[in-house]
């Protein structure tokens, strides 16, 4: 992969390649209404690595996909998404199918499932290439040599006449990635690329990513729930829960001083390898909240433990944890009675989860 | 009743309570081959042995397609084993037919990974819970319903929870009543196949207390199945590691973490990132390189060379033995030495 054609498809260094703002999304269906995503910003920057984090339902995957604009057309989306200056809210299909794969593009969960199984790699591959930046057949091969070698596919001139069935898992995600970084995308949206592959092969993928965003300076935004991937690949991180942000930090201050509740119950609960021995596991008491509706209020009030009249009375903006200093711009929260940084986490309840059950909720992916 | 309810075995001095004298769970040898539709033979599980005391948590932890669910499948006669043996509580299971083992599966209980699949989602809770109690003749009449709401109680549900339908709970909630279920019958074995894995990082936490907290006041053995370190952690007295159907590296747990032997297990463990940026980043991970092999045809000598960062000339021919080790440990690698010095495959 040639490093040339870098720098004609970046934007000025400090300018976000990706900004979204109050993004909203709801599904409407004849009964009911889901507010899956409700008022969430966030910029990406050159380069960048941004994670976002929340459990099952919290709205992560439906930001992304709402940045490509594949949400079906039952979704309804407010706010704003510009890429590279260009807005993507109400743009046109064709207009985004320009975009899409060229200046952004996405890799998913299960490779099986996102590649053609009738098609051997290198047509795959070779595809992108023909259709946005109008190469030969024969170029759109040598090129697409390069991206497997890229991706760490070892002898890629003989494994580019395979077909998706003749690679393991952990193949079949490089393709992938092959695939979406083709057209050398400003930005890369991975959705949990490496939830469905094993550990020893997780290693590999993110180390390929890390190599993407080197060498190509591509912006990745890493969608996932696995706090342990966070800490080894991102340098931002955004929290959701329950369709809004409640916390944007850098990753050491997240993991550090995380100042909302709920992302502290978040690291609380995750376990730990490695000689911490048998502990009782810190719980976050209660169920995530319906998403029929986004109440004036803080959404987290339920099952929080510093919850006070406040919060069920006002939605907490999200702004600066520190407002006076400004240097800590940073680090945002939403939440009326955030941690301060040195503050020490109050003991979860270890109360069972014992509410009424909300169908769809918390559920197992 | 059942021995595990006099004789409770605390967690914290399993190794001390948990009598291995009369595993509750001893499989010897087991191999689990396949024919493949190519002509050929998969060797899913190929000789494997693993005991489960009373009252202990053994983990069996292994990457997809090491053949670990094949075992525990095999350990509750879901499947047929085609060699080695299968022992529960002393008796003979492996052959048994379908119709002989029934009776005998009060005393064994499997919890999947996937409870909205394995719950049936025409019947209510309460029915899902009550049927083995009723197939096993535990109870009768009300005093069904007075075991189905003191087992809610037990995974922390209500009793109204009996009259609502697997849908209308939630994924962590399920689990719960899986689990609620796989002990309807005061069972001596529960063998759970990666029962946290489709669960949110929240919801996983107390589905794991659960586990402990019954497992300690129950004394049940338990044959933990996951691809998940730190789960496996925090659950099992002792861990079993396997690679391509075999088990390469056996040890109590806190030495397992804390002095990996084998090389495969210390890339295992170094390849699962830790939650924590600093240390994260500063960890050495050793990249295994090359594909696992097929287990339709292993490779040679010791079956991880191919993608050992240490792997000699010796390891490439000469099958390496699962040996014993001080400490009552076991590992499958020639470069161990008898005294438990192992190379480190990081360097």
């Amino acid at each position: 992969m040639t490093e040339t054609v870098l720098e004609s498809v970046r934007g000025r260094v400090g300018e976000p390649v990706l900004s979204v703002r109050d993004l909203s999304v709801s599904f409407r269906s004849d009964t009911r209404t889901v507010h899956a995503v409700d008022g969430v910003s966030y910029d990406l920057h050159p380069g960048e690595v941004l994670a976002v984090v929340g459990e099952s339902g919290c709205g992560k995957s439906v930001t992304s996909m709402a940045v490509m604009g594949l949400l079906p057309p039952t979704a309804r989306i407010g706010g704003s998404i510009r890429v590279g200056g260009r807005e993507l809210v109400g743009a046109p299909e064709k207009e985004l199918q320009k975009i899409r794969g060229k200046d952004i593009a996405m890799i998913f969960q299960e490779p099986m499932t996102s590649l053609n199984p009738v098609l051997t790699i290198g047509r795959q591959i070779g595809e992108v290439l023909r259709r946005h930046q109008g190469l030969s057949r024969k170029e759109a091969r040598e090129r697409s040599v390069d991206l497997l070698d890229l991706v760490g596919i070892p002898a890629p001139r003989s494994r580019i006449d395979e077909y998706p069935h003749q690679l393991s898992g952990g193949m079949r995600q490089r393709v992938m990635i092959a695939i979406a970084v083709a057209c050398d995308p400003s930005v890369l949206i991975a959705d949990e690329p490496t939830t469905a592959l094993d550990v020893t092969v997780q290693a590999g993928i993110l180390e390929v990513l890390q190599s993407l965003r080197e060498r190509l300076g591509t912006a990745i935004v890493l969608v996932t729930h696995d706090l342990g991937v966070v800490a080894d690949a991102a340098d931002r991180v955004l929290v959701m829960y329950a369709g809004r942000s409640v916390e944007e930090a850098p990753v050491h201050d997240l993991f550090a001083t995380a100042r909302h509740p709920y992302t502290r119950g978040l690291l609380g609960a995750v376990l730990r390898p490695g000689g911490e021995g048998k502990r009782r596991l810190p719980e976050i008491p209660g169920l995530v909240p319906s998403l029929d509706s986004q109440p004036d209020a803080c959404t987290f009030a339920p099952r929080c433990s510093r919850a006070d009249d406040t919060c069920t009375a006002g939605r907490p903006g999200f702004g600066s944890v520190d407002p006076g200093t400004g240097t800590d711009a940073a680090h945002r929260a939403a939440c009326w009675h955030p941690y301060g940084a040195g503050e020490a986490s109050d003991t979860l309840t270890a109360t069972p989860a014992t509410e009424p059950a909300r169908p769809d909720q918390e559920a197992g992916k | 009743m059942t021995a595990a309810q006099t004789v409770p075995a605390p967690r914290d001095s399993a190794e001390g309570a948990a009598d291995q004298q009369h595993p509750v769970l001893r499989i010897d040898s087991m191999e689990r081959h396949f024919a493949a539709s190519g002509g050929g033979t998969v060797r899913a599980v190929d000789g494997v042995s693993i005991t489960v005391g009373r009252g202990e948590v053994v983990g069996l932890v292994g990457e997809s397609g090491s053949g670990k669910s094949t075992v525990g499948r095999c350990a509750v006669r879901l499947d047929e084993p085609t060699g080695g043996t299968v022992h529960i509580n002393g008796t003979d299971i492996t052959h048994l037919s379908r119709r002989a083992v029934r009776p005998l599966r009060k005393d064994f209980h499997l919890v999947f990974q996937d409870p909205s699949s394995s719950l049936d989602p025409r019947m209510t809770i309460g029915q899902i819970i009550a049927e083995p109690i009723r197939l096993h003749r535990r109870a009768r009449g009300a005093a069904v319903r007075e075991r189905v709401e003191e087992l809610l109680a037990q995974v922390g549900l209500r009793p109204e929870h009996a009259d609502r339908h697997p849908h209308e709970l939630s994924g962590g909630q399920r689990q719960r009543i899986s689990i609620a279920r796989a002990l309807s019958c005061d069972p001596d074995l529960v063998v759970a196949d990666e029962p946290t894995s489709a669960l949110d990082v929240s919801v996983q936490a107390s589905v794991l207390n659960l586990l402990a907290d019954l497992q300690r006041d129950r004394g049940f053995g338990c044959l933990f199945i996951t691809h998940d370190l730190a789960a496996v952690e925090f659950l099992a007295d002792r861990i079993a590691v396997m690679y391509l159907g075999q088990i390469v590296e056996q040890a109590p747990t806190a030495e397992l973490f804390a002095d990996p032997k084998h090389p495969y297990t210390q890339a295992l463990l170094s390849a699962a990132p830790v939650p924590d940026p600093v240390l994260q980043r500063s960890r050495e991970r050793i990249v295994l390189h090359g594909e696992l092999p097929s287990p339709l045809d292993p490779p040679p000598g010791c079956r991880f060379h191919t993608r050992c960062p240490l792997a000699t000339e010796r390891c490439r021919t000469e099958v390496p033995v699962l040996r014993e080790l001080p400490g009552g440990r076991q590992v499958s690698c020639h470069l161990v030495g008898d005294d438990g010095t192992a190379p480190d495959a990081a360097v």
